[in-house]
């Protein structure tokens, strides 16, 4: 799998494109979506897995793919928040977080929207507890989450 | 440095034979090395794949539960959450659901942390590890496994392939419970679990081990006493009295010695009477912690 130069030929899967990369193993997969693939949406906070702002899907579950090898997810569905609207349609659940007024600063949301998005595909009815524990590795340094958690109540009401 | 995707057992033994390091969801290791704690390995075996390591398999007189099985599935498996019900209880309390999905129990065993959570409800259901490289398979108790922080006695050539768990017989429950600070990723200020057996009123058989309080997980000694009778007050002030006095823990940014040496004792009256009280078929929900507001508030 390596070269001399280090550098690994592997095939990334993300939003259901395919993305032929050069990397070398010990990239993450936060770092090679936003420089290898400009999908800046999701962002790198903490770069230790406590934060929740790297948030993707792998294969439809959440991972923080700031710690994440890249390389590691070859063969799997990568979903990133830029994989969420239709075209120009928004998924429901970025609506409702503008509707709500659940982002401030903003560095917190697409994590928190893909957390959600898993949450809600396994669990279609949450209760408040099962919303905050599937947002549990997501952090909001606006202290925004009340209106959060109202944004994925209000999606999972409209959903059903 | 390399990464090879393995899809089977035989493809992993090769691997560390010729001197890989396994890698499942990396949870420990990529961490680590982010954190500056270590440098990755030269050359990953990735072993997620492998579909043999995350079977749970319950025979008649054991459960064989395959390494690569998640802390999400350890919390939600009716096998787990019904007979080995400390091990559910630890694994919904692991970071968060991120962690939950890629996180294994064979990672959490063999990177050998004494903050691991799902090291003592093992201990006190008396796993062991299978390891197996290219000359088969061998089970090793736990207490001979962990020899260390992040130390085990493993051969590098060997991969932990499952957890070999006895049955519990009619009269049996566990819990663990943990002091924690908040609720997601979160790593123990101290934890406990219990694995009671239960006659009618009396104790049968009581186990109890201990999380963040010593080098590895430390199991208490010295509970046959308890054998026989009820596991009322005085019993469970035994309890909390002999994990106390038997912790040897360590100050750090967390927590000091003297905090984690009272509250290791409050942690194991909990769980031996959360253990008892399963054990007598009340239903108290995975995760403890939750169910009756141990730790962390909302």
């Amino acid at each position: 799998m390596s070269n001399t130069s280090n550098l690994n030929a592997v095939e990334l899967t993300v939003n259901g494109v395919p993305y032929p990369v050069a990397i070398e193993t010990s990239r993450n997969l936060s770092g090679v979506l936003r420089d290898e693939l400009g999908l800046t949406g999701t962002k790198e906070g903490c770069d230790d897995c406590e934060c929740g702002a790297c948030m993707v899907l792998l294969d439809g579950q959440p991972i923080n793919s700031c710690s994440y090898l890249a390389v590691q997810a070859q063969g799997r569905e990568i979903t990133t928040v830029e994989g969420l609207a239709e075209g120009d349609d928004l998924h429901p659940l970025q609506r409702n977080i503008l509707a709500a007024g659940g982002v401030q600063c903003g560095f917190c949301t697409p994590g928190m929207l893909m957390s959600a998005t898993a949450l809600l595909e396994r669990n279609p009815d949450p209760s408040q507890d099962e919303i905050k524990i599937g947002l549990s590795g997501n952090l909001c340094r606006c202290t925004g989450y009340a209106k959060i958690l109202d944004a994925v109540s209000n999606t999972a009401v409209e959903l059903r | 440095m390399t990464l090879t995707i393995a899809s089977s057992i035989d493809d992993i033994i090769a691997a560390l034979a010729a001197g890989a390091r396994p890698i499942a969801g990396g949870t420990d290791l990529v961490v680590g090395s982010r954190q500056g704690k270590g440098s990755l390995p030269d050359s990953l075996i990735a072993i997620d794949r492998v579909e043999a390591l995350g079977v749970i398999d319950r025979g008649d007189a054991e459960t064989r539960l395959g390494a690569g099985v998640t802390h999400a599935r350890l919390m939600t498996e009716p096998t787990i959450v019904d007979h080995f019900t400390a091990i559910a209880d630890a694994a919904a309390l692991v970071g968060s659901p991120a962690t939950r999905n890629v996180g294994t129990v064979g990672g959490n065993v063999m990177n050998g942390s004494p903050a691991m959570d799902t090291g003592s409800p093992l201990v006190v259901l008396g796993a062991q590890a299978e390891l197996t490289n290219a000359s088969g398979s061998r089970l090793v108790s736990l207490d001979e496994l962990w020899v260390g922080p992040g130390t085990t006695s493993a051969a590098p050539d060997e991969l932990c392939t499952a957890l070999v768990i006895p049955n519990m017989g009619e009269g049996g429950g566990s819990a663990y419970v943990r002091l924690e600070y908040r609720r997601a990723m979160e790593i123990a200020i101290v934890g406990a679990a219990a694995a009671v057996t239960l006659d009618g009123d009396n104790v049968r058989s009581i186990r109890v081990a201990l999380t963040a309080v010593a080098p590895t997980i430390l199991e208490v000694t010295g509970l046959d006493d308890l054998v026989g009778k009820p596991l009322d007050d005085d019993a469970l002030s035994a309890v909390a009295a002999a994990a106390s006095e038997q912790a040897s823990p360590i100050s750090d940014l967390r927590a000091s010695d003297r905090y984690r040496r009272h509250t290791i004792g409050v942690m194991a009256r909990r769980a031996a009477d959360a253990a008892a009280r399963r054990a007598s078929g009340e239903d108290i929900s995975v995760p403890v912690n939750r169910a009756l507001g141990v730790g962390a508030t909302a």
